[in-house]
């Protein structure tokens, strides 16, 4: 009956095909990543009234709580790609995978570091071993530890299978890192946004933050047709589409 | 103080805030500069492969680059 949805799927894996695909979508993704930017930012920092407890501090939330979202979509994304990737050996997956984590990476640093800035003013502290805080370092971490896997070997696809595994296994970090202000008594507070259920913020912060969660996400998208563009040019020099490429396109 | 100071002031706490945001943006705009870069280098590498063979296949002998 619907067949042509892993016949489009297998197409689109074809290593010419996704080039193309991606360069058609790279820039309308890079173009909405702006403008919900531009929107959200504005709405965050411009329109978003300060917060009856922490005033003007709490606007770093438009930025810290994308990233953090992003941080653990990416890494899912990765997890996923990479069983994909060792199950069914499709070169696309593996690909995507070890392309992503750098991107969620990142991520994962920005998450860090702008949640430190915002902990100084109101906890009194950069840093403290939470639950919450210590989950989104070992995050990081696993983030890195693909990434210096993957280069570690010689032969491209083997240090991805040897990455692939550790990513599989890491995704075993991201629940703990969603729930940990649940299951333990963290510093760090209790989430403020459900989708299931009403969220414990008003319209006029929640609106730009999900602007920005949709700009995170078209950038992520961006970002990865890029470096999946530029991974299947070197994987593929050998192949004819990637000379014809080669010989076609001008040094911008 | 103009709307424009009230604005960068964040509050008192334009310190935690501006660097925040900076740290946003840089983060960023490194990521997004890192994979063009490679795709210049990947695509020059390529183009010097295969003039290279279309050198030895025309028959004449071309000094090895020194660095690619």
């Amino acid at each position: 009956m619907s067949n042509w949805i892993p016949l489009w799927l297998h197409k689109l894996s074809s290593p010419p095909t996704f080039y193309r695909f991606a360069g058609v979508l790279r820039p309308w993704a890079l173009a909405l990543a702006l403008v919900f930017g531009v929107i959200g930012l504005y709405g965050g920092l411009v329109l978003a009234p300060p917060d009856y407890q922490q005033g003007d501090a709490y606007r770093i939330i438009f930025i810290h709580v994308p990233c953090a979202w992003m941080s653990m979509f990416i890494y899912a994304i990765m997890g996923v790609s990479a069983f994909v990737a060792l199950v069914w050996r499709i070169k696309l997956a593996e690909v995507v995978a070890m392309q992503s984590a750098p991107i969620g990476a990142a991520f994962t640093f920005i998450t860090l570091v702008t949640g430190s800035l915002w902990g100084k003013p109101m906890w009194g502290t950069w840093w403290t071993w939470d639950a919450r805080l210590t989950s989104e370092l070992v995050l990081l971490f696993l983030y890195l530890g693909v990434i210096g896997l993957y280069q570690a070997f010689e032969d491209r696809r083997q240090g991805a299978r040897a990455a692939g595994f550790l990513a599989i296994i890491g995704v075993i970090n991201v629940p703990i890192v969603h729930f940990s202000v649940d299951w333990w008594n963290t510093l760090h507070q209790g989430s403020t946004v459900n989708i299931f259920g009403p969220s414990k913020i008003s319209w006029d912060m929640l609106w730009p933050l999900l602007a920005m969660t949709l700009a995170t996400k078209f950038y992520y998208a961006a970002s990865l047709f890029l470096r999946a563009q530029t991974d299947l040019l070197s994987m593929e020099s050998g192949k004819d589409w990637v000379r014809r490429i080669a010989a076609s396109e001008v040094d911008q | 103080m103009n709307a424009l100071q009230v604005f960068f002031a964040m509050g008192g706490y334009a310190r935690y805030v501006w660097p925040a945001y900076a740290v946003f943006f840089i983060v960023l705009i490194a990521d997004s500069i890192a994979p063009r870069l490679r795709r210049r280098r990947e695509l020059r590498q390529l183009r010097a492969r295969m003039a290279r063979q279309e050198a030895r296949s025309a028959g004449c002998i071309l000094p090895t680059p020194s660095s690619t």
